[in-house]
This record gives C-alpha cells, sequence and structure tokens, in this order.
C-alpha cells in the first residue's frame, strides 16, 4: 500500500473513532498543550486552587447565576409593560411525535418526515416529499404575529424597549464599577490614591437618570411623530 | 348473576389489556429514548423549545464573534506587550519567573517613542471595558449550546468543549480580573499580576482553537444576510434566521420585541458608554473631565498635582527618612553619597513626560531633575548596562526596580525633584523619584535613596 493510503486509512480510522478529522484533534491537543503550561506555571506560583475556582465561578456566575436572572428579569419586564405584549409568546404548533418535543422540531420534523440538516435515522422515502423544508413550519407562524401589533395600530407605541434599554446600560454600568459606586474598594483605593470612592455612586444615579431622560425624550418624540 | 358476572370478568380484561397497553408504550418509548436521546431531552433548557428568541442565529453570533476576533486580538497583544514593558528578563523585575517558555516574544522595552506605554494601556482597558457588552451578547447568543442534548456526541466534541470552557472561562476571568483591578477591588485569592497573565495564556489557547475551528461556519454566517438590510429592517419587518446547522436559531422563534438593528445598537451603544465614561483618564486636558468612572479619572485635585497609586501613607513614610537625614546612594565603580542639597544643586534639566499606570490612566507633566546617565558617571560608570533603583520603601511590590541600559542613559531619563514646577509630593516621591519614557508607572521607583549602576543585569 502507498504512503498516501496509509494516511487515508488512518484518517478514516480517527474520524470514525474519534468523531472528526485529525487535523481538528492535532489543534486542539496544541491548545491543551499551551493552556496546560501555563497551569503548570499556575501551579509553581502556588496560585493554583484560587485561580481554579475563580475560572470555575467565573463560568458558573455566568451561564447559570447571571444568564438566568438577566432573562428573567427580561420576561418579567416584557409581561409587565406595553410592547412586551407583542413579544408574548405565540404558540406555534410544535411538530411532535411522541410525549417528549423531539431535540430541534424545526430542523428535524418528525422522524418519518422530509430529511432536515440532520439525515433521518430511518429512511421513510415516498412518506413525505423530500422538497418540504422545514423552517417553513415556523415562520408563517412568525410572520402573522408580527404583523399583528401593526394591525392593531396602538396610540402609545411599545413601551417596553424605552424602559428596558436605559435599564440595561444602568445594571451594565453597576455590575462593571460596583466595588466603586457600592464602596467596596474604598480602603484599597485609599491606601493606594488617598482618594474616596463617594462621588461614584451619585455619578451612577446621574448617569441612569441622564438615560432615562434620553429614552423618554425619545419616546415623547415617538409618540407625537406616530399620532 | 351469571350475566354480572359475565360482565365483570370483561371489564376485567379490558381493564387488563388496557394497562398491558400502556406498559408496552412505556416500554416502546423507553427503549426508543435509549436509542435515540437527542429526541428526549430533559426538561427546561435542554429543550430546544425553551429557547425563543427569534434574534438568535448564526448571522448575529458571527458578527459579534468578528468584533470580538478584532477587538480581543488588541487586547491580549497590547496585554502582552505591557508584560514586555515590565522587562521581566532584567534583573530583580521578574514577579512571574515560572513563565520561562511563555516569555519567548520579550525584547529590551524601548524609551521612545515616550508615548507608547501610555498607548498602549490607555487601548488595553478602554477596548476592554467596550468590549464587556459584546462578550456578554455573544455568550447570549449562543447559551442554548450549553445544553445542547445529548450532551455528548463523540470524543471530538467532548474536547471541544473542553476547549470551550478554557474560551468562555478564560474571558470571564481575565475581564473581572482586569476589571476589579481597575478598581483597586483586590478580592482574589492571588497576585493580580500572575493570574492576569496565566489566565491570559489559557484564554488565548482556547480563543486559537476556537477560531481555528469555528472560522468558516463564521464567515458563512456573515454572508448569510447583508448588514446593510439588517441595519434598514424595522421591528416589524424582523424575521427569524434561517435555521443552521450549528442550532444557533430558536426551533421556535418567538415575535421579536427589538429588531435585529436595534440590538445591535444597544449592544454598542453600550459599549460605547462604557468606554467613554472611562478614556479620559487615558486622554487628558478637557477629555479628562468626561471620565467619570475612571478610578483616576475626575480625582486630579491641585492642578499641579496627579493621581498616583501608592500613597507615602501607604508605606509608612516618616518625615524622619525624607528629613536633613536623608542620603542618596550612587554605587558604581565607586560610591556617591548625597544630600538633597547636593542633588539639587547638579544640573537640572526638564522634560515633558507621562506616568502611565497599567490601569489605564496617565498624565503628562513637567517634571525636574537630574539625568540619569549624569549620576551614572559621577559613579564612575558612563556606560553601565543596567542600573538597581531602590526605594525608601522597605516592603510591598515594585520597591526595587532594574532598568535597562537604554532606559539609564536615554537623555529624558531622570531622578526628578519637581512635579509642574513644585517641589515633589511626597505621594510622589519626595526628595526623589525616577521618570523614565515609555516605562509602566511603577517603574518610576518613588522616594528613591539608593541607585546602583550595575556592569551586567
Amino acid at each position: 500500500m502507498t504512503g498516501a493510503g496509509w494516511v487515508r486509512r488512518g484518517s478514516g480510522w480517527v474520524r470514525r473513532w474519534y468523531g472528526a478529522n485529525p487535523l481538528h484533534l492535532l489543534t486542539l491537543l496544541a491548545a491543551f498543550a499551551l493552556a496546560g503550561y501555563a497551569v503548570h506555571a499556575v501551579m509553581a506560583a502556588g496560585e493554583w486552587i484560587g485561580f481554579a475556582e475563580w475560572f470555575a465561578v467565573a463560568i458558573i456566575g455566568h451561564d447559570l447565576l447571571l444568564f438566568p436572572l438577566y432573562s428573567l428579569a427580561d420576561l418579567s419586564l416584557r409581561h409587565l409593560l406595553p410592547g412586551g405584549s407583542h413579544g408574548r409568546l405565540p404558540e406555534v404548533k410544535p411538530a411532535t411525535r411522541g410525549p417528549f418535543e423531539p431535540a430541534r422540531p424545526a430542523l428535524t420534523p418528525p422522524r418519518t418526515a422530509a430529511p432536515g440538516i440532520t439525515p433521518p435515522r430511518t429512511a421513510a422515502p415516498g412518506i413525505a416529499p423530500p422538497g418540504i423544508a422545514a423552517p417553513v413550519i415556523a415562520r408563517p407562524a412568525v410572520a402573522t404575529a408580527v404583523a399583528q401589533p401593526a394591525a392593531v395600530a396602538p396610540a402609545w407605541p411599545p413601551l417596553l424597549n424605552y424602559v428596558r434599554i436605559p435599564v440595561i446600560f444602568s445594571l451594565l454600568l453597576l455590575l462593571t464599577f460596583f466595588p466603586m459606586i457600592l464602596g467596596l474598594s474604598a480602603p484599597e483605593l485609599h491606601r493606594a490614591s488617598g482618594l474616596g470612592t463617594g462621588p461614584y455612586v451619585w455619578r451612577w444615579l446621574g448617569v441612569t437618570g441622564t438615560m432615562f431622560a434620553i429614552s423618554a425624550v425619545t419616546y415623547a418624540l415617538r409618540t407625537r411623530r406616530a399620532r | 348473576m351469571a350475566r354480572r358476572r359475565r360482565a365483570l370478568a370483561a371489564s376485567a380484561a379490558a381493564e387488563r389489556q388496557r394497562a398491558a397497553r400502556i406498559v408496552r408504550r412505556a416500554a416502546d418509548t423507553a427503549r426508543d429514548a435509549a436509542r435515540h436521546p437527542a429526541d428526549y431531552p430533559p426538561p427546561g433548557p435542554f429543550r430546544p423549545s425553551t429557547w425563543r428568541s427569534p434574534l438568535r442565529g448564526l448571522w448575529l453570533t458571527s458578527v459579534l464573534a468578528v468584533v470580538l476576533l478584532v477587538g480581543l486580538t488588541i487586547v491580549a497583544v497590547t496585554g502582552l506587550l505591557s508584560y514586555a514593558a515590565y522587562d521581566p528578563l532584567l534583573g530583580s523585575n521578574d514577579t512571574t519567573p515560572g513563565a520561562n517558555l511563555l516569555k519567548f516574544y520579550l525584547f529590551t522595552w524601548p524609551t521612545h517613542p515616550s508615548w507608547w506605554y501610555r498607548v498602549d494601556q490607555g487601548v488595553h482597558i478602554t477596548l476592554g471595558l467596550a468590549l464587556l457588552p459584546i462578550v456578554l451578547m455573544k455568550l447570549w447568543s449562543v447559551l442554548p449550546r450549553l445544553f445542547a442534548w445529548p450532551p455528548v456526541r463523540s470524543l471530538a466534541q467532548i474536547l471541544e468543549r473542553v476547549s470551550l470552557i478554557m474560551v468562555v472561562g478564560g474571558v470571564l476571568f481575565e475581564f473581572a480580573t482586569g476589571i476589579l483591578n481597575i478598581q483597586d477591588f483586590y478580592v482574589f485569592p492571588f497576585s493580580f499580576y500572575t493570574a492576569h497573565l496565566y489566565g491570559a495564556w489559557v484564554f488565548i489557547a482556547g480563543l486559537v482553537v476556537h477560531v481555528a475551528l469555528k472560522f468558516p461556519r463564521m464567515v458563512h454566517g456573515l454572508r448569510s444576510r447583508s448588514l446593510r438590510r439588517e441595519l434598514r429592517t424595522p421591528l416589524a419587518g424582523t424575521q427569524p434566521e434561517e435555521p443552521d446547522e450549528a442550532g444557533l436559531r430558536a426551533a421556535r422563534p418567538a415575535a421579536p420585541t427589538i429588531s435585529r438593528r436595534g440590538l445591535l445598537a444597544a449592544v454598542g451603544g453600550a459599549s460605547l458608554t462604557l468606554a467613554g465614561l472611562v478614556v479620559g483618564q487615558s486622554i487628558g486636558g478637557l477629555a479628562r473631565r468626561t471620565s467619570l468612572f475612571g478610578p483616576r479619572g475626575l480625582s486630579a485635585t491641585a492642578p499641579h498635582y496627579l493621581p498616583v497609586n501608592r500613597t507615602a501613607v501607604s508605606i509608612g513614610l516618616t518625615a524622619k527618612e525624607v528629613g536633613p537625614a536623608y542620603r542618596l546612594t550612587l554605587a558604581g565603580a565607586h560610591q556617591v553619597v548625597l544630600t538633597y542639597e547636593q542633588l539639587r544643586a547638579l544640573p537640572q534639566q526638564v522634560v515633558e513626560l507621562p506616568i502611565a499606570c497599567v490601569e489605564g490612566w496617565s498624565y503628562s507633566a513637567r517634571w525636574t531633575g537630574v539625568r540619569l546617565g549624569d549620576l551614572a558617571r559621577m559613579a564612575g560608570m558612563p556606560e553601565p548596562a543596567g542600573a538597581l533603583v531602590e526605594s525608601i520603601q522597605q516592603v510591598g511590590s515594585w520597591r526595587a526596580v532594574t532598568l535597562s541600559d537604554g532606559q539609564v542613559l536615554d537623555p529624558q531619563s531622570l531622578l526628578a525633584v519637581t512635579l509642574n514646577g513644585h517641589i515633589l509630593p511626597w505621594d510622589h516621591g519626595y526628595p526623589a523619584r525616577t521618570i523614565v519614557p515609555n516605562t509602566p508607572g511603577v517603574h518610576n521607583t518613588k522616594w528613591v535613596n539608593k541607585i546602583t549602576f550595575l556592569r551586567q543585569v
């Protein structure tokens, strides 16, 4: 067998056993080597426990704490405010086949239906015409849902984003500068610079107020234009 | 009676049959679930129908990705340059001796242009803050993938998910430590300098592999929609993206509450707001007044005064140490001891140089003092290989710094005794401090009482 043949056979074996091409594996191993080297240096510095903890807390804190919290806040706001009303989830009948929903209903319609991006496991030629692309299921429903508010023509434009955006800006500032705004870093900052953190809470409130004022003015202008 | 018994028996049989049917169906389901786990996700975020935002999709993720690719690369490069600016290869400067191979790129940090370090750190901090909203938005756009079911499909996928821990953990770790550090909020159980450096390398490793694996998909995503058309599409015309191979688009998208351009404007606006409320601390002049959240932004009190990041009080400096008993020792081929008056009687030079802190703030000022090169000649070593500058400060980081030959011999490098025409304030290193062009702030040693000119570093 030629050299190229061996390479092809080896690569085929890696693909079956590993689930991607050999280059994928090599790239990842190179990255792990570099990261491993850096982690080794952290261990040599005797700081790896705190380092690992903060890495884990960063991921968990964002993905499982911050994200659910802000999603929940956004959902609540959408239900409370006008403008969120047309954000209410329109019920699109899911194309389910069993007691549970399939993993990707829009992409993979019932196993017996047309092939989506993931090929059907049970080949079912003839049951459904292969031409039915999955997105067709979801799109018309959304289109009508979008059209709704225009048809109702509210006297007041949706308020949602005029509240949501300044709130997000304000909370983002707080998230970033909370040590100074809440005065948590006051002792260290004073020791280092001789300065206090007193003004920051007022600046934050001031910026927040300004954001809401700008938002209110924009909303008023839009309302006038709409009438 | 018999009829009743027969009827009862029949209904019992029907009951049994129904029970058998239920059991059979449950068994079927269980068998099917075992064979096709992807179709039976646990409830909650593992069900695709939980994720309803109509704006998630490959195009949006790709747009955010390309911004981060450029932005985070600049932040990483400016950060690594800042590490080089500390000249860890010289004498006692190295606070990360374990970095070994990670110092492969280091070079002797130049003294020109004198604004380089100032710009480098201004960009590192300001751009870093500007990227925070984009990082959060990018994570939002891909978060459903965290809960993809089944969690593991192949070994390749397991390894790729591990590499994502490096990317996501790395970016959050670097942003968190960096943002806390510029506010002097030292709550982390490690040295910032060490952890921020090694965390950066973990992140860079993850980022490189992430880009290598996803770049084609990002290009595909960017091509899938026209940015110009999106910027012209209001809420009423906002449609979900096409379903994508990455599974980013919601399976059952809800109606949008904000247009795609609205979302991009909000993220961009948040970016500009964060950066804009800080950047003045790195520019100076009138712009400094806009730096509402710069930790040293609006805080300069007297016009001749600059902020500091170490006060005389914090090192316990006493009047005795800087009073008439103060002596400056110059060591080289021979030793010279000078009083404060003798130092002031030496030929004085005036330079206009910035103090640029690693934390991003910088101030330009006029300094008067004696050239370090002149002091080297006095110590009998006109061409030293470097110098060890030591402070009255007894403990703490950066109490002694090794300068390179280029830094010692640069005509702008001074042992300064005045700041903007005033005798150095205590906090600025009275009686004397070094000021060297294009160095990190902490390499300009305050309260200097000894300079050793070195034959080799």
